[in-house]
């Protein structure tokens, strides 16, 4: 009588399937479109959602045959360096899954280590069983996965955690995803001293690191969604700012280019203000100069170079 | 009010019904739970129709979004207390309601409680009735 997942099937075995239709009803087509238009670049994160996004299609399709069909396994792990986009891609993939009907809600719960693991003993089991009935039927997104397992203490309550997750994961299946998230290197010790997680995963996906090309595009992506543009020159600026930036500390990808984009913000608002005795018009608002991105201090070496000039 | 139906307890909703199967059982949870009310596990061993203080399985659960979250601790209170009366409800807090909406049973204990009604003549020929449980049934036997 409810909203019953996967309830598309018929009582006598159907034989012929216009596939175009099938995937346009499920919403694929406009999904994966949507996914190539709003993310830029991440390649192989694309060609492997696609691939999923088919699996499902094809398994929706195979069990209105008649064909066995066994609920895939959908866990999934996201790697990368910071601000590659695995949040990002989580929270898409939970409307993927849900507009194909491989959850049953598509919410998002999105935790990490703090609200699994509690504080004293008896109090982990409680806590990560609550964020697991909250996450039915939806994605359970867990950030910086690692830190749920504290190797250099073997009494932490991190394991029980861990346990826990591994039990409702192989049992509960249909009922909910469990997405892991976090740096490359770290998420692979984490898995080689959890061999459980690694072989309930099914999905491993790595997300690869922007080309300055790519960046820029993302750059001029977020000025748009914010209502401003770069003048020519300042764009030419803001590619020497990106070569300049990923060679410095601290570079993670698409939030450092947010950052600084909010900064440039600041920066020409500041330059509009500082002259009082003139008139505006919706250009001058709208345009980033390249005075704006010119003065920047990662053109002077970066807040490394200007601490150590201070010290 | 009929309290047994042959020897099956009759309490709350749809309990002149054969037991709800747990998909039955899911639906009505998820019904509760699109409406907003959050749902609560409880259990006791004392199933007088006065007595409507049952024992809480949890907290009650108010932010769920799916009902298998509430089936998981329901299988999880069918294992601990199997052999007692189990029952969910359905708490609306909305203004103007801010009461229980729904409430019915979900396991029984294998040997069900019965009771019967006790009549009791006062002063002035005055007549009062009182529900008592009856002793187990083994000892009659």
């Amino acid at each position: 009588m409810l909203d019953v997942p996967h309830a598309t099937t018929t009582d006598q075995s159907e034989t012929q399937f216009d596939l175009r239709k099938e995937a346009e009803a499920a919403g694929i087509t406009d999904t994966l479109q949507q996914l190539d238009r709003e993310l830029i670049g991440l390649k192989p994160v694309k060609n492997r959602v696609r691939q999923i996004a088919s699996l499902l299609l094809i398994e929706r399709i195979r069990q209105r045959a008649g064909l066995a069909s066994a609920p895939p396994t959908l866990h999934m792990s996201f790697t990368g360096n910071p601000g590659t986009g695995k949040t990002t891609v989580a929270l898409r993939m939970a409307k993927i899954l849900h507009g194909l009907g491989f959850v049953r809600r598509g919410q998002v719960i999105s935790v990490t280590r703090d609200d699994l693991v509690g504080q004293y003993i008896g109090h982990t089991a409680p806590k990560t069983k609550e964020i697991l009935k909250k996450a039915m039927g939806g994605v359970l997104f867990i950030d910086e996965a690692y830190y749920l397992h504290r190797p250099d203490n073997e009494r932490d309550y991190g394991q029980e955690s861990i346990e826990i997750l591994l039990q409702v994961m192989e049992n509960q299946r249909e009922d909910l995803v469990v997405i892991l998230a976090g740096y490359g290197e770290r998420m692979t010790s984490f898995f080689a001293s959890n061999p459980g997680f690694r072989s309930r995963i099914a999905h491993h996906i790595e997300f690869p690191d922007y080309a300055e090309a790519e960046l820029l595009v993302i750059a001029e992506l977020m000025l748009k969604e914010r209502g401003y543009r770069f003048s020519a020159a300042a764009r030419e600026a803001f590619e020497k700012y990106i070569a300049l930036r990923r060679t410095q500390p601290f570079f993670s990808n698409a939030r450092s280019i947010r950052n600084a984009v909010d900064r440039i913000r600041l920066r020409q608002a500041d330059r509009l203000v500082s002259d009082l005795n003139r008139m505006l018009d919706v250009a001058d608002l709208e345009t980033i100069d390249p005075a704006d991105v010119l003065a920047s201090r990662v053109f002077n070496g970066g807040a490394a170079a200007e601490r150590s000039v201070k010290a | 009010m009929k309290l047994t139906q042959g020897s099956k307890l009759t309490q709350g909703c749809f309990s002149y019904l054969p037991d709800l199967t747990d998909e039955q059982i899911t639906s009505q949870v998820q019904y509760c739970l699109s409406n907003g009310w959050a749902v609560n596990i409880e259990f006791t061993d004392d199933p007088h129709p006065r007595n409507t203080y049952w024992e809480m399985w949890g907290l009650p659960m108010f932010d769920l979004q799916d009902a298998a979250g509430v089936m998981m601790e329901l299988a999880e209170c069918r294992r601990v207390y199997g052999d007692r009366y189990i029952r969910i409800s359905g708490f609306d807090s909305s203004h103007g309601w801010e009461s229980v909406r729904i409430s019915f049973l979900v396991n029984r204990p294998p040997q069900e409680a019965e009771f019967e009604l006790v009549r009791q003549e006062g002063a002035g020929r005055a007549i009062r009735y009182t529900t008592v449980r009856k002793p187990a049934a083994h000892a009659s036997q």
